[in-house]
């Protein structure tokens, strides 16, 4: 039956129904998938478009030598918020990086274990687990003791970052060739030290790409700051007290009814792309023909 | 294995002396491999602080509510002091459903362009493209979804869905952009990215094989591009239980679109709602008393979960999937 079919509708080159149905369906589902690929991007233009337009009209000189500014007072700026992100995302690099390196290490330089395969695991499970609620770990644990504070952030920053500086130093570990460990190793110098000078420098742009990535994501992140630090108007004033930060201010200051708050809503949100983005970017270039 | 009976054919014919000076030489080794294994295992240290900090958190709750925390329909943070999450389970879950129903199929579409569909070169820098989608801010697509998302739904689409379907009860009622509807919009657009790449990694570890006996055989593209499909199948139910995680856990853009309105069940898909994120994210600043912020705590532990429960899920189904499919490319 099968033999038949194919002589009506290819071997003799007769046009069947059931022939032209096929192709039209080919090309219906064709043009479904480009749209889907299109609707899927129409977002992301807009977004960029928006936030360099509406962005770019509020950024001038004093945006960024200004702090936050009182309701009602015209201009003001966002160098308090960005100090305070800067102190952030360096005492949760602080915590997070080693943490996050030495795991990696151990995940690709030691083989495949029980342990490995446990902590592997257990990483996905932390990255997937919702920033918000990482956020409520950072305050019950640290901020009904201390208060609402900078370290609170920067400690469930951290937790966020391990798993992506972690995965990210594995697979930058694994690109290392074998060889080149063989070789250091036949020359007699230790595995550990073989580890940290040889295998280390050699994938070092792959890991200062992935630490990079994990920055860009917690610079941007600001449910667990909201929850763990607040909102902060005024300059560092010690790292038991709350900071500014760029997500957080998009956040309180789109939801704010005063138009001067809604403006440096933009002009934070378009600082914040072009990190992120810029970030994104560079790391992409850096590892170019890598992955 | 150790080092030392990895390189043990070439000590084998030295003597014994300094055999010892090499495990002495080697001794480093041992220290930092146990270094990096505990800094390793720290995850487990902090997983399990995690659920201990948040049980003890809301044991208040827990004690008083008991299974009432989950069945209740009231929030009453200001009078009767009474406090049950039905309604924010049900937004959550359903806004979630709504993101997927969108969002899966588009993605299911943007893996096949990226895979099957568009040159290999060009599918690389499209896929960069999607990628840079995952990186923007979840607070940026809070904006983006206020002051742009909100007002062209509002003035160009639901009036007109209105228009047409408005006899049908879910899109009654006064619309006034921000609700159910243009939350599930915003969260399928924040997990398409997500879910796409899965979905593309899925379809690029299917066998060339299973394409090239498709095509021997007269099929068209598409009929190539199903089986791929259903050759990854229960990976692709896995990416979008993947989505659904990540849906459930958003917060910032789902608490800027929602509405936040705090009923069991909205009267329409352009009503307000509310969810567990973002009542965690709105009240837990404002909490003064202990019970209160017990409540709050549980809501973050009910939440950690269901998210713990769906991840699980997905990346047990994901890893099996893309373990048989790359096992049975390489026979």
């Amino acid at each position: 039956m099968a033999d038949s079919q194919i002589d009506k509708g290819y071997c003799e080159g007769i046009e069947t129904d059931h022939h032209k149905f096929r192709v039209v369906k080919n090309h219906l589902v064709q043009f479904l998938v480009y749209l889907a690929l299109f609707s899927a991007l129409v977002p992301l233009f807009s977004i960029l478009y928006e936030v360099v337009v509406r962005g770019f009209s509020t950024i001038s000189i004093e945006f960024f030598i200004k702090p936050t500014p009182t309701v009602g007072e015209v201009g003001g700026g966002v160098a308090n918020a960005i100090q305070g992100t800067l102190i952030t995302i360096g005492l949760a690099s602080f915590i997070g990086v080693p943490i996050g390196l030495m795991s990696g290490i151990f995940l690709s330089e030691y083989g495949e274990s029980k342990l490995s395969v446990a902590v592997r695991f257990f990483y996905d499970v932390l990255s997937g687990i919702p920033s918000i609620v990482i956020g409520v770990f950072a305050y019950a644990l640290i901020t009904r003791s201390i208060g609402f504070s900078v370290i609170a952030a920067a400690f469930a920053l951290a937790v966020m970052m391990i798993p992506i500086v972690a995965r990210t130093t594995e697979e930058a570990l694994k690109l290392v060739p074998m060889s080149i460990r063989e070789a250091a190793i036949a020359l007699g110098i230790p595995r550990w030290k073989t580890t940290v000078t040889v295998v280390l420098s050699g994938a070092k742009k792959a890991i200062v790409t992935g630490l990079l990535l994990s920055i860009a994501r917690i610079a941007g992140e600001s449910a667990p700051v909201l929850v763990s630090m607040g909102f902060w108007r005024w300059w560092f004033a010690g790292l038991d007290r709350p900071v500014a930060n760029l997500a957080l201010n998009v956040f309180i200051f789109a939801m704010s009814p005063f138009e001067n708050w809604i403006a440096l809503a933009w002009g934070s949100a378009l600082v914040l792309i072009l990190l992120v983005l810029g970030i994104s970017v560079a790391a992409r270039v850096l590892t170019r023909g890598r992955y | 294995m150790k080092i030392s009976q990895k390189i043990s054919p070439f000590i084998r014919n030295l003597n014994i002396k300094s055999i010892l000076q090499l495990k002495k030489h080697f001794k480093g080794d041992d220290i930092f491999k146990l270094v990096s294994a505990l800094f390793a295992s720290s995850i487990f240290l902090l997983l399990g602080l995690m659920v201990y900090e948040l049980v003890k958190g809301s044991w208040l709750s827990i004690q008083t509510f008991g299974l009432n925390f989950i069945v209740g329909t009231k929030w009453d943070p200001a009078v009767s002091k009474v406090f049950g999450t039905l309604p924010l389970i049900l937004g959550t879950l359903v806004t979630s459903a709504i993101a997927l129903l969108i969002g899966v199929p588009i993605s299911l579409g943007v893996g096949l362009a990226l895979s099957e569909y568009m040159p290999k070169k060009f599918g690389l820098a499209v896929s960069f493209l999607v990628e840079l989608l995952a990186a923007v801010p979840s607070v940026i697509y809070g904006l983006w979804g206020i002051f742009v998302l909100i007002p062209f739904l509002r003035n160009h689409v639901y009036s007109c869905l209105q228009a047409v379907f408005g006899f049908i009860p879910l899109f009654s009622g006064p619309i006034y952009g921000g609700g159910v509807l243009t939350g599930g919009i915003v969260l399928a657009i924040m997990i398409i990215p997500t879910v796409s790449a899965v979905m593309r990694d899925l379809f690029l570890a299917v066998p060339n094989s299973q394409r090239e006996a498709m095509i021997a055989l007269g099929a068209t593209k598409w009929e190539t591009a199903k089986t791929v499909i259903s050759y990854a199948r229960s990976g692709v139910i896995g990416a979008a239980i993947l989505g659904l995680g990540r849906a459930v856990g958003e917060t910032m853009a789902i608490t800027m679109v929602i509405g936040n309105k705090f009923q069991v069940w909205p009267s329409s898909l352009f009503d307000a709602w509310y969810t567990m994120a973002a009542i965690i994210a709105n009240e837990l600043l404002e909490a003064t008393y202990d019970l209160y912020i017990s409540a709050l705590i549980n809501v973050g532990l009910v939440l950690l979960f269901v998210t713990l429960i769906i991840n699980v899920l997905a990346r047990l189904i994901v890893w099996r999937t893309l373990r048989l499919t790359r096992g049975i490319a390489r026979e």
